[in-house]
């Protein structure tokens, strides 16, 4: 996390070689361990808990069910066998300088040329932007705007015409970047008939992915909120022994727990194919948002001063839940697509 | 529990049903058979009127009897609280002299625990049982009592040692409520509904035999009953399609069904009637307000989750573990959701909410939510009582200091 990188090299190659974590759920015939959308939600509600600090979200999460959703055999041959043994890191670029998490709203430019594309324009919020050697960025042909001629492009994040600049951020656990396009070469993921359903659901999966990341997130400021109340003393008696208190982390425990059920079903929906999906990856991603959020504010005020030090980790964990609450759109934005998606 | 398959049990329920169900038989008749064969409670253990099935092979049985639209074994009102206490706790003498008449409908139910002067502090209970003779001779008010008014029985707790401290001194019985001294008078609530009761004690009289679990440790025995009752309060059954179907059984269950559900008429309404807000919403145009969008997504991913808690704490359940305090936390979200409801009916219903005649928005059914969700948060312990049961003894954070220790003769009450 301190370093520019911003993960441990080292411990990202234990994650990959022997647990074989990137490529979890990756079909083995591109080198994964071919499960589904539930086990990568437990993985990541072990490394929300424990708050890894790891290129994981970008690649495996982001870049690799891109990958999967978009490209073809032959794409999925080439990039997959890298990003589940950990050798290449990568990473998703959707959002721009406006922030925007609607697909509709992308500017960057594909434009064909003799031997693929050449992509202009800006994004930006990229998730480990700063060190990933793939970026799999979301750009439209010249001329569409809406969720039409929208498609998904493999970049060498070396390559010319790409300018990369970690930008300065308020979530040190979890770095991004901004990305300059100016001419560089692309490579066309799939079709170009798919249009945005690759995206959508790229960003759906993620939602998911996240949600049950944050949940374990949640659960940590509880443990470590409950904890702390049983340790403290003031007015003679342990702080936990406090109704005010005591109230506040039952009300915590419901939380987490209704968030968890959330996170747990959505993954399960997704991971059978449930039609309804797609509309309980916002209902998740919403539920942990706020929930994360709230762990994270009540876990300080419990331990009051020294939860608003920097030397007490607890704020590391209120920055992932402030970060992640934004990350693919804010509450209040899935809560207006469930809505949509429930026909509402 | 027995290593069936799902296709075994499917199979076996089918054939039984084929060879006993019949629509015009008497409702008392069919029960009892239900009871015997253990089809009615198929969870419950074989050797007490059950199969001794899983939780999800039960519901395959659930099933089979929806498809032949068959009528199931009583469950109104507080009888499977009655039966899950019971279970736990009775002698094979009160199993067998009730549990039959639970599942039959023969008998109805009710619950003797709140008190005017102890309510959430349930075990400072004053109402007394002394022993004379064969009999427990009981004295005291009991309050809030739903359905006393219906009522064959009562599970009733009640002081039987005044000089041990508080929980030492109280037992349990199961009370027969008509008799010469129990009177019950019904008491009118907000809603205008008169489903609860106030009931004197005078004299009243109970067979030795009638005592649960031992004398003094009725506590233990009462917590099983309130943890079954906040574990219930995660979901009701859904209402059950009787009204079409011909048979003089189906016409016996209807009148039954209207007498013994008389008091929980309303109970749809007091947990808030969440399957109502879309199609509300839709109907009255609120659909297209973004600040009410909002409002009903913030409200439908609490019903959601707390759905699925609910799924996962009975699965947890499957797997073993006994009914604990985590029930608590199902009874806390189900009074966020009623809550939530009440808030969120109000803003798509605007002004008309307020109607309650023959002119008013669902016939009156959107204001009496209103006037009824109160209750949920109240109602089988207080959502700061569950609270501190999470607290205590989910989290396990330290106990607040106490002033009711000692001899109970000496404890400060009301
Ligand atoms: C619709 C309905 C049906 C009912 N049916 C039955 C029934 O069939 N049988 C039966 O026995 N009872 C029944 N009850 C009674 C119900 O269980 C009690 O009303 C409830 O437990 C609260 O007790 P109380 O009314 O004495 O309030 P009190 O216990 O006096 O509580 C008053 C307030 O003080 C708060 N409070 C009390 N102790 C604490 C504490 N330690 N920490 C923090 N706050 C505290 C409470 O939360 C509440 O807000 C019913 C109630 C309702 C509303």
């Amino acid at each position: 996390m301190a370093t520019p990188e911003g993960y441990d090299p080292a411990v990202w190659r234990r994650m990959s070689e022997e647990l074989a974590l990137p490529g979890i759920h990756i079909p083995e015939e591109y080198g994964g361990a071919g499960f589904g959308a539930v086990e990568l939600g437990i993985v990541m509600e072990e490394m929300g808990r424990a708050l890894l600090c790891a290129p994981y979200f970008s690649t495996a999460v982001l870049a690799a069910n891109a990958i999967m959703n978009a490209g073809t055999d032959a794409d999925k041959s080439a990039l997959l066998p890298d990003i589940a043994n950990g050798a290449r890191l990568a990473t998703l670029a959707i959002t721009e300088p406006d922030g925007s998490w609607d697909p509709a709203s992308i500017k960057v430019v594909a434009t064909p040329d003799a031997d693929g594309y050449r992509l202009d324009g800006v994004k930006s919020f990229v998730v480990d932007g700063h060190i990933a050697n793939l970026l799999i960025v979301a750009a439209r042909m010249p001329g569409t705007a809406g969720l039409q001629g929208l498609a998904l492009f493999a970049v060498d994040a070396n390559a010319r015409g790409v300018e990369r600049r970690l930008l300065e951020s308020m979530d040190p656990t979890r770095k991004i970047a901004r990305i300059d396009f100016r001419g560089a070469h692309a490579k066309l993921l799939g079709s170009l008939d798919t249009g945005a359903t690759p995206i959508l659901r790229t960003l759906d999966q993620a939602a998911i992915a996240l949600a049950n990341e944050m949940v374990g997130g949640a659960q940590t400021m509880l443990d470590s909120a409950v904890s702390y109340s049983k340790l403290r003393v003031q007015f003679g008696r342990p702080i936990g022994s406090f109704q005010a208190l005591k109230h506040k982390l039952a009300d915590m425990l419901l939380e987490v727990e209704l968030a968890k059920s959330a996170a747990y079903y959505a993954a399960q929906a997704a991971a059978v194919d449930d039609p309804e999906w797609p509309a309980l990856a916002s209902l998740a991603k919403a539920a942990a948002s706020e929930t994360y959020l709230h762990s994270a504010a009540e876990c300080i005020q419990i331990h009051g001063g020294i939860g608003f030090t920097w030397d007490n980790d607890t704020h590391l964990w209120f920055k992932r839940a402030k970060s992640s609450e934004l990350f693919l759109g804010q509450p209040s934005y899935h809560r207006e697509l469930l809505m949509q998606r429930w026909g509402v | 529990m027995s290593n069936v398959t799902e296709a075994e049990v499917r199979a076996e329920v089918r054939q039984w049903l084929s060879d006993n169900w019949n629509p015009d038989m008497p409702l008392v008749e069919w029960r009892r058979k239900l009871a015997d064969s253990g089809w009615g409670m198929p969870q419950w253990p074989r050797e007490w009127y059950g199969r001794g099935l899983s939780h999800p092979l039960a519901r395959v049985v659930e099933e089979e009897f929806a498809n032949v639209g068959a009528v199931r074994a009583a469950n109104s009102g507080v009888r499977l609280l009655a039966a899950a206490t019971l279970l736990e706790h009775g002698t094979d003498q009160q199993k067998k002299k009730f549990l039959r008449r639970i599942l039959t409908g023969e008998d109805n139910w009710c619950q003797f625990f709140s008190e005017p002067g102890s309510g959430s502090d349930l075990a400072g209970a004053t109402t007394r049982a002394d022993l004379q003779g064969d009999f427990w001779i009981v004295n005291g008010q009991k309050v809030w009592s739903t359905s006393a008014h219906h009522a064959d029985y009562g599970l009733l707790l009640a002081r039987t040692d005044w000089d041990a401290p508080k929980h030492e001194g109280l037992s349990y019985f199961i009370i027969e409520v008509k008799q010469p001294g129990v009177d019950v008078h019904p008491l009118r609530q907000m809603n205008g509904h008169a489903s609860f009761n106030q009931v004197f004690f005078t004299d009243a009289k109970i067979p030795q035999e009638n005592l649960v679990g031992r004398v003094n440790e009725g506590w233990k025995v009462a917590m099983t009953t309130l943890m079954h009752e906040r574990r219930g309060a995660d979901g009701l059954p859904p209402p059950r399609n009787r009204e079409t179907r011909t048979g003089r059984i189906h016409a016996e269950e209807r009148a039954e069904a209207e007498k013994a559900n008389e008091p929980y008429k309303w109970y749809p309404q007091r947990a808030g009637r969440v399957d109502l807000i879309i199609e509300r919403a839709k109907e009255t145009g609120a659909n297209k307000d973004p600040y009410i969008r909002q409002e009903i997504a913030k409200l439908m991913i609490l019903a959601k989750s707390a759905e699925w808690t609910a799924r996962r704490a009975r699965a947890a359940q499957q797997q073993g573990r006994p009914q604990g305090p985590e029930g608590s936390l199902g009874k806390l979200a189900a009074s966020h959701v009623a809550r939530g409801c009440s808030r969120v009916h109000t803003m798509i219903t605007g002004t008309e909410a307020m109607l309650t005649g023959s002119e008013s928005p669902r016939e009156g059914i959107i204001a009496e939510i209103l006037v009824s969700v109160p209750a949920v948060s109240i109602a089988g312990g207080t959502d700061e009582i569950q609270r501190n049961i999470i607290a205590e003894r989910v989290l396990e954070l330290p106990k607040e200091p106490r002033f009711d220790t000692g001899p109970f003769r000496n404890v400060r009450r009301n």
